[in-house]
């Protein structure tokens, strides 16, 4: 068995509730978020932002703007190099328009200026000259022939031909005879989504601090979810080398993905180097919605076939998903995880991305795959309805389980799908009785789950504590879960170990916190740089007794001789080898480097009651269940916390929020207000179920548990609120104006 | 822009600031006198992330001047804990898990606070209706919920 192999433990400490080690900073308001910090000698940087959805820009003139006492920078395209690279190239477009504005707030020039006010002023003073040129913001208006063409030529060699110049790519995924299995149902249902385009609505905007030298060197202070990502795309972006460019993560303040892509801090940077003295550059919340951020909309057509009896024959999902201005790959993940909760003999999943004058899509908690869940699950709810059948055991009948050729190609492993569908089964929740205008819906959720590059330092004080150096920004309660599984492994209290997230100067390269990656990736090096102390640590202790290395092996936290014939000696406490490490060798640290395998797919399945209020359209959520799959839940009150936020977006999702654009192409709500988020007073308490089912790729079983709560709720709800109504809804959000006109046209 | 002197009290201290008529009084915290713990979420009075309490009474700090905190008694986050004590309603958000990212938590430490003061045994749904104005995008506010039961019943000795 690998030594990264699942195995089989008894916890002391995994699976306890500690206080978190950043707590008392984060309640007493001394944590410190991007915007949170000065420099000596700091300017104020502002982004000027386009007010057209489609504009080719003649000329601009920042003369004026430079010449305003106060401003000591301003930078627009000119002052950045075009990469070759075309994926850099969109990154850099994004941040700052090159040619044509392509979305309303996209940013055309930038100042940095000694105070906020003189920064505003110099906006006002920058004269762009503007050639307005057709857009479109809908994506099923982009897909047509003769819609205005976003960005020419940037469509992949995959796209058929005859379409519309938008249509970058197409994907296509599945296996099996869909006509034969279609012939083999007994009823088909055929039906057309759509959802809007979302925010992360993460709370703090994006915000950073960039200060460059006169010899080249520089830092950034930055909310991120990956601060070696921002690294390697801001170093390229400004022409610097990566050892040059040190970046330090904040504390985030909120990110589901929204902050694993550079919008502005590669303009802080430029704006740096051209005045020589920091810039601090903090976005508006009006230019978070307008600039950041959002998901894909998306247009959906989906068809499946079910015997009577409740087995589903045959599954086609056609989707269109459109990630903004810019190539968007994102309607794979969607195509992949449409049917992943299925066994299925003929399925198909077909994917396009379609540009529009929106912002470049980034991701947002398994980016792609709560839409084409919806609709499938949508979908498989009508026709249990059609025939009559139980939802759960509709699904039990069908569900994806070890040895399952997945709709994607994968064949699973070990997979929760099963036990979180009898856990629904058997859960109060699922029995209890509703009233009048009340449904109850139900989903299955699904993603992949990543591990990737990762690298953890680990150091044993010569006090008998341990420091672990980890380099992925906490999002979550990350901090809490390393520590516990150092803990666990070392053989040492908890409250023993500081975990810190590093610079991008002091550790190794790690991947974006995302992909729900760090409680697994960042967890499993963190066992082996423990494990990797612990054979040191042995060796140390085989040298003061004077017996081979091989003798020694690590028992509760102690090196003790590993049997009889090893010799007689009082175990040595990790604090008494770490005392007299300078004796026997110097420092004591273990590391660990890897790019991790084997993260293990997560699934849930959410169940909700909802009551529709048939005067106003209101949809008010009256009690939720949440059943997932956490393999090992490390630290069960964050593993919880993940499924309770996750649900909630998704509740925002498929009841309130939504971009809106005018026929002007410009957005219509960039603000909270217009914007709704759930808040405290739309929701009951969200109650969780978490099952354990052991991913075989980590070494104490743990799954990251991220993402896959944001899947269900959207079909969950829609589901529920279909029931209750008596009309299958289509459209997401189901807002109170489309609840009502759905009742009125019922009758 | 010409400048006014204000003289105020903030957590029990008092403090002299100088502001332009147009600076709010969540900028002049946060830039002035680096209480940093208020935070900007939205500047439009919407996510509560900049709550204070002026003379009692809770506040977006984004939505006041701070030419207006002439005279008056001003809380923030940062004068909640008694020294090294946490304040209960501190203590029982790190105990029970009622923050993850943590930037709406100053904001609604605030805002519980200023509720128990008025409601020290709010019912769920007077608490959910106190906190609407207080947007958190991580928890679901679930374990917020509870924490702060938690804290009011350990505040009224109960």
């Amino acid at each position: 068995m690998a030594l990264d192999a699942y195995q089989k433990r008894e916890f002391k400490q995994v699976g306890t509730r500690p206080n978190r080690p950043d707590g008392v900073d984060k309640v007493t308001g001394r944590a410190m978020y991007g915007a949170d910090v000065t420099a000596p000698g700091m300017l104020h940087a502002k982004v000027l932002r386009s007010p057209h959805a489609h504009a080719r820009i003649r000329s601009i003139d920042t003369s004026a703007a430079e010449a305003l006492p106060g401003v000591k920078a301003v930078v627009t395209s000119a002052d950045f190099g075009v990469p070759e690279d075309a994926f850099l190239l969109d990154v850099q477009d994004h941040c700052m328009a090159r040619e044509k504005a392509l979305y309303d707030g996209h940013a055309v020039a930038a100042v940095a200026a000694t105070s906020i006010a003189a920064a505003k002023a110099a906006l006002k003073l920058i004269k762009v000259d503007y050639e307005v040129l057709p857009h479109v913001t809908d994506l099923d208006e982009a897909m047509k022939p003769g819609a205005p063409v976003v960005q020419a030529g940037r469509a992949f060699e995959n796209v058929p031909a005859g379409m519309s110049e938008n249509v970058t790519h197409h994907c296509e995924f599945g296996h099996g005879d869909l006509e034969a299995g279609f012939a083999k149902a007994d009823h088909v249902i055929e039906r057309s989504f759509k959802t809007a385009a979302t925010h992360q609505g993460y709370i703090e905007p994006n915000a950073c601090l960039a200060s460059v030298t006169a010899d080249g060197k520089a830092d950034l202070w930055v909310c991120t979810q990956g601060q070696f990502f921002y690294r390697t795309l801001c170093s390229a972006i400004l022409g610097m080398e990566a050892s040059q460019l040190r970046v330090t993560a904040s504390e985030i303040g909120g990110g589901f993905g929204g902050k694993t892509m550079v919008y502005m801090e590669p303009v802080a940077l430029a704006l740096s180097r051209k005045a020589g003295r920091p810039v601090k550059l903090v976005l508006t919340r009006d230019e978070v919605f307008r600039a950041t951020g959002p998901t894909v909309s998306s247009s959906m057509d989906i068809k499946i076939g079910m015997t009577k009896d409740g087995r589903i024959t045959a599954a086609q999902a056609r989707l269109r998903y459109s990630g903004g201005a810019f190539h968007c790959g994102t309607v794979d993940f969607g195509a992949q995880a449409a049917f992943a909760a299925y066994d299925l003999d003929a399925v198909r999943s077909l994917g396009w991305n379609v540009m529009t004058n929106r912002p470049k899509e980034s991701a947002y908690r398994a980016p792609g795959a709560p839409l084409s869940i919806y609709a499938v699950e949508s979908v498989v709810d009508e026709l249990c309805q059609h025939f009559g059948l139980d939802p759960l055991e509709v699904r039990l009948k069908n569900a994806a389980d070890k040895g399952t050729k997945s709709s994607y190609g994968p064949t699973f492993d070990q997979i929760g799908l099963k036990a979180t569908l009898e856990a629904a089964k058997a859960h109060p929740h699922y029995a209890a009785p509703l009233g009048p205008n009340q449904g109850r819906g139900l989903s299955c959720g699904f993603w992949f789950n990543f591990g990737g590059n990762t690298c953890v330092s680990l150091s044993v004080n010569t006090d008998g504590t341990v420091g672990v150096t980890e380099g992925n920004p906490d999002i979550g309660g990350s901090r809490a879960s390393i520590s516990l599984m150092a803990a666990e492994e070392l053989g040492i209290p908890y409250d023993k170990i500081r975990t810190i997230v590093a610079d991008t100067s002091s550790l190794g390269y790690n991947d974006v916190t995302d992909g729900s990656r760090v409680t697994f990736a960042v967890g499993l090096a963190t066992i082996k740089a423990a494990r990797d102390a612990i054979k040191k640590m042995c060796s140390r202790a085989a040298k003061i007794w004077g017996i081979d290395e091989d003798a020694v092996e690590w028992v509760d936290g102690a090196a003790v001789p590993a049997g009889p014939n090893a010799g007689k000696f009082p175990p040595m406490t990790l604090a008494e080898i770490a005392a007299v490490s300078a004796e026997t060798g110097g420092p004591i640290c273990g590391h660990h480097e890897v790019n991790a395998d084997g993260a293990g797919v997560s699934f849930g399945v959410h169940l909700c009651d909802i009551e529709v209020d048939p005067e106003t359209g209101a949809t008010k959520v009256l009690r939720y269940t949440v059943f997932q799959d956490a393999g090992k839940a490390v630290h069960p009150s964050y593993v919880e916390g993940q499924m309770q936020g996750g649900a909630v977006q998704g509740i925002g999702w498929a009841l309130n929020e939504e971009y809106i654009y005018g026929a002007d192409g410009k957005l219509q709500n960039p603000g909270f207000l217009d914007y709704r988020i759930p808040v405290a007073s739309d929701l009951p308490m969200i109650d969780t179920v978490i099952l354990e089912i052991p991913n075989p790729g980590h070494p104490y079983g743990v799954r990251g548990v991220g993402e896959t709560g944001i899947v269900p709720p959207l079909a969950a709800i829609a589901n529920a609120v279909s029931r209750a109504v008596g009309v299958r809804m289509t459209e997401l959000p189901m807002s109170p104006p489309k609840l009502q006109k759905a009742l009125a046209e019922k009758g | 822009m010409k400048t006014i002197q204000v003289s105020t009290t903030i957590n029990g201290d008092p403090v002299e600031f100088i502001c332009t008529p147009d600076e709010t009084l969540l900028d002049v915290l946060r830039n002035r006198l680096s209480l940093t713990g208020a935070k900007e979420g939205c500047g439009t009075g919407d996510c509560g992330a900049c709550s204070v309490t002026v003379n009692g009474r809770l506040v977006c700090s984004c939505l006041v001047l701070g030419a207006e905190a002439q005279d008056a008694e001003i809380s923030t986050i940062e004068g909640m804990a008694d020294g090294d004590t946490l304040h209960p309603l501190q203590r029982a958000f790190i105990e029970h898990a009622a923050l993850q990212c943590g930037i709406c938590t100053p904001g609604i430490l605030v805002a519980a606070k200023a509720l128990l003061e008025k409601n020290p045994d709010p019912t769920e749904e007077e608490l959910r209706y106190w906190l609407a104005g207080n947007l958190c995008r991580c928890t679901g506010y679930d374990k917020i919920i509870r924490a702060v039961q938690v804290a009011a019943a350990e505040m009224r000795g109960a």
